[in-house]
């Protein structure tokens, strides 16, 4: 029953704790707030497992980033919140059954011989070389095209994102040039042949 | 002693409630949407589980890359919900029936 040991209970504890208030309270803001404190409680998890670089990243870019833009967009929206909870409690006996099912399927699974401290000893930490240093030398070397891949994918992302979302002011008078080259004589010019008349 | 099976169970209890996240908020877009970012930390939890038991930092890649992927999706996902919204101003999935027949 060592530090580990005890920092892990507590931290998994409020993790589950946050994550069953995310999906049952009624305000959609303190859903996303308790979101950012589960996911505080799982870097410190991560740490705990000699992770630190990825316990860091997960609180730089997913609670710094991409939880702050769903707190942006929830904050956005007015939502009516009446109307979504109609049959709220009503699933919930089968999904307690499904998620009854499951942690006791992959309980029996986890929990076996396999995966006991004897069978998967904890490492000892490496001397001198930060867990950094290592990920920089697996990520550079052998998984260099995921990397390249995953940079393509961010920005197809921000992209759709901008795409998605893109409003055009009303009474720009911008014009589209190839729309102009198009153009031709018989679109704005017509002849029309008339009798001639006098008017005195 | 913190072993293997201890945080692959949390993991397994985070992914649980995620599922009951998503029978429960059935009609709610958003509350989904946090849903599938808690089925994403809890498979998270299991790479760098395994990455630290078994010694191989190609785990601890996976999740930076899991990390990248699941921050493109939430952008592209609320860059939907906001344009949905500014349409239908509403987030209630059965408002969203136009191909309806």
């Amino acid at each position: 029953m060592d530090l580990t040991f005890i920092l892990f209970l507590l931290f998994g504890t409020i993790m589950t704790i946050a994550s069953v208030l995310v999906i049952t309270t009624r305000n959609p803001v303190h859903a996303a707030l308790f979101l950012v404190l589960a996911f505080f409680n799982a870097s410190g998890v991560w740490m705990l497992l000699h992770a630190e670089f990825l316990a860091i990243a997960l609180i730089l870019v997913y609670v710094g980033a991409v939880m702050v833009l769903f707190l942006f967009v929830v904050m956005m929206l007015d939502i009516n919140i009446e109307r979504l909870r109609q049959g709220f409690w009503s699933y919930l006996p089968l999904g307690l059954v499904v998620a009854a099912v499951m942690v006791f399927e992959m309980a029996v699974v986890v929990g076996g011989k396999y995966f006991t401290i004897e069978a998967m000893p904890a490492p000892a930490a490496a001397a001198g070389v930060s867990n950094t240093k290592s990920l920089a030398w697996l990520l550079f070397t052998d998984y260099v095209y995921p990397f390249e891949i995953a940079s393509f994918v961010l920005l197809v992302a921000m992209l759709a994102a901008v795409a998605l979302t893109l409003r055009h002011r009303t009474g720009n008078k911008a014009i589209d040039p190839s729309e102009q080259i198009k153009v031709k004589r018989e679109d704005r010019v017509r002849v029309v042949s008339m009798a001639s008349e006098r008017h005195d | 002693m913190l072993s293997l099976s201890h945080v692959l169970i949390l993991s397994a209890i985070l992914f649980a409630i995620s599922v009951v996240g998503i029978f429960l908020n059935r009609k709610n877009l958003i509350i989904l949407l946090m849903a599938i970012e808690l089925m994403l930390l809890s498979v998270n939890m299991n790479f760098v589980a395994f990455s630290h038991f078994m010694g191989d930092r190609s785990g601890q890649l996976f999740v930076f890359f899991i990390l990248t992927v699941a921050a493109a999706e939430s952008a592209i996902g609320l860059a939907i919900l906001v344009a949905l919204f500014r349409n239908l101003r509403s987030i209630h999935v059965d408002d969203l029936d136009n191909l309806k027949g």
